[in-house]
């Protein structure tokens, strides 16, 4: 498999920014996560689709608009009617996942290499997705493991609640870098850590 | 002004793409009735009060979505999935045979 280069890779500096003196609010890391991977169903297959997911990651969705589940080493989520993001540690995993899907069941894309992943944690993390993201992100109308598709100005975003104070957002790898400079100025009220 | 997305939820207009009017008929591909395609490209109801609409969540879910809009409100009276969608057809019918 070709070497992945991250975009963040001239940019990211580890540290204490912000006013860190008040306490650290937000961390910021990225993930590089070895597989991302979007799975679309044909009209009436979302639930094989489910299985195969299931099948190759071990990961049981739930069903229903933006449904995820989240744990240490792999993640999906529903992002859109009928459509799935899968996300894993490990590589190969589009791989596993088109032997699981049937031709009829739907399709099976590997965005490895296209999507960029960034953690945003800490107990600050859900005030300043907000200065970014018009959406709720109270735990009552977005819980741990939904994802939502939504955007900031042009940067489309696939944002997952990994944890209740832990969002993974997953934007094309071309805005990355532009979105983690006006990432870093948003957090500049609070103290941030990059890690 | 906002739109409930039927996969989504409530999001800002800014999310979403205007995709036209949803009392349009498109003509069949092949069809040479000149009538139909004059009406399709160029008539409109222009209604003040309830208007079919069809939205793109562009900046969410992606969905083509038909809509309800009061054109003198911005009331949304209805949102719903374009799929299998057969256009409205509005109050005032016209003749759109292809
Ligand atoms: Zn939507």
């Amino acid at each position: 498999m070709a070497e992945r280069l991250s975009p963040l890779e001239p940019v990211l500096r580890q540290g204490s920014y912000g006013q860190f003196e008040n306490g650290v609010g937000i961390i910021l890391s990225e993930t590089a996560p070895g597989s991302i991977v979007q799975l679309a169903a044909w009209p009436g297959q979302e639930k094989a689709i489910i299985a195969a997911i299931k099948k190759a990651t071990g990961l049981a969705l739930p069903d229903g608009a933006g449904g995820g589940v989240a744990s240490s080493t792999k993640a999906a989520f529903g992002f859109a009617p009928a459509k799935f993001m899968v996300v894993d540690e490990a590589e190969g995993v589009a791989e596993a996942l088109a032997k699981a899907v049937a031709p009829e069941g739907g399709t099976v894309t590997d965005l490895s290499h296209g999507r960029t992943a960034i953690r945003i944690s800490g107990p600050k993390a859900e005030w300043v997705l907000a200065k970014f993201f018009a959406i709720d992100f109270s735990l009552v109308a977005f819980p741990v493991g939904a994802g939502r598709s939504t955007m900031h100005h042009d940067i489309f975003a696939q944002i997952q609640r990994s944890a209740a104070d832990q969002y993974d957002v997953y934007v094309f790898r071309s805005f990355a870098r532009s979105f983690w400079h006006t990432l870093r100025r948003g957090c500049e009220e609070v103290g941030y850590e990059v890690r | 002004m906002l739109i409930t997305c039927p996969y989504c939820g409530p999001r800002d207009v800014s999310e979403f793409t205007y995709q036209g009017d949803g009392n349009r008929q498109r003509p069949a591909p092949a069809s040479q009735n000149l009538d139909a395609w004059n009406e399709y490209v160029y008539e409109r109801l222009n209604p003040a009060g309830d208007h079919n609409e069809v939205w793109q969540h562009s900046g969410g879910c992606r969905s083509h979505l038909r809509v309800v809009r009061n054109t003198l409100t911005h009331e949304i009276s209805s949102v719903a999935f374009a799929r299998g969608h057969v256009a409205h057809r509005s109050p005032a019918k016209r003749g759109t045979k292809t």
